[in-house]
């Protein structure tokens, strides 16, 4: 069901890592600001777009569960949720390892990217507790499509907040019309961030793939006790 | 701050990639474990259709009349009677 293209997609996948990555080390200019350093912008904000525009995803497919009842959108919620906080687990890391070398510090509270994307973060973690806290899998499946589509609603106004908010601290690389950035770091950004959805999409699908395989052979196993059981009985 | 001279910088890049790297290893291999777990079951329903199987093949005549010497009489007319 979900294995169909994967193969496909995983070479895609691959190919525009490696060509991001050569991109970004062979192609890509030094800052002229921020020197070597800067290269880490073309993981880090690319991570971060993706996982946010994931936890949105999340939320969509939550409400087409909703809609329609169908818990196929409540497992393809959850994994996108799951992958984005994964991806978010990346965003701080590399934030923190940037912080470090631009600022001195490897967090500045007073910065509200960071500590924004850090409330998102922690909010999304409050998905799992709350998911596997119920056992009845119909009220699991809705109680967490609720929750996807409150905290998916989050994301944009962190992101209006973000941009809305006046700092000196943050470097600024993507004005509203992209126009501070030199073509070849734009190309090589874009070249990033297509290879990290690429990422986001394969890696979601092999999930969906791994989870549905295990929950029919679940079925199957059930199914062939239960033969095996009614035999003995007779 | 002014850029870090590129043998300083280089580190906390390597650090940025290497996370991200790390990140996307270690979330294959535990996908790739959880389909070698699925495999190994696959296999394990396998063996347990083929004695359910096997145990339906010999309990099919003791069901049904196969033949008329299972029944221990005569004709199957007789049986009928």
């Amino acid at each position: 069901m979900y294995a169909k293209g994967l193969k496909s997609l995983s070479i895609a996948s691959v190919v525009a890592v490696a060509a991001a990555l050569a991109l970004v080390f062979f192609y890509a200019p030094l800052d002229a600001d921020q020197g070597f350093v800067q290269k880490i912008f073309y993981v880090h904000v690319p991570m971060a777009i993706v996982a946010l525009f994931g936890f949105v995803a999340g939320g969509v497919m939550a409400i087409k569960h909703l809609r329609s009842g169908d818990r196929t959108w409540d497992m393809r919620s959850y994994v996108a949720i799951h992958l984005s906080i994964i991806l978010g687990v990346g965003v701080l890391a590399t934030g923190a390892i940037w912080a470090k070398a631009s600022w001195g510090h490897w967090w500045v509270w007073d910065e509200p990217v960071l500590v924004s994307f850090l409330v998102v973060f922690l909010l999304y973690c409050v998905y799992y507790p709350l998911r596997f806290s119920i056992d009845d899998p119909e009220r699991q499946a809705r109680y967490s499509s609720v929750f996807a589509i409150a905290a998916g609603a989050f994301v944009p106004l962190n992101f209006a907040a973000v941009r809305m908010a006046e700092s000196f601290t943050h470097p600024r690389v993507l004005s509203q019309t992209g126009g501070d950035l030199p073509a070849e770091m734009r190309l090589t950004f874009l070249a990033c961030l297509l290879a990290m959805a690429l990422l986001f999409v394969t890696l979601w699908k092999l999930e969906l793939t791994s989870k549905n395989a295990s929950m029919q052979l679940k079925r199957l196993r059930a199914k062939l006790l239960a033969e095996a059981d009614a035999r003995a009985a007779a | 701050m002014p850029a870090l001279p590129l043998d300083e910088a280089g580190k906390y890049v390597a650090g940025a990639y290497v996370v991200f790297l790390t990140l996307i290893v270690v979330y294959v291999a535990i996908i790739g474990a959880k389909v070698a777990r699925i495999d190994r079951e696959l296999g394990e329903l396998n063996e347990l259709a083929g004695e359910s199987g096997g145990q339906a093949g010999r309990s099919r005549p003791a069901e049904g009349p196969a033949s008329p010497e299972e029944h221990g009489a005569g004709s199957p007319a007789e049986v009928s009677r």
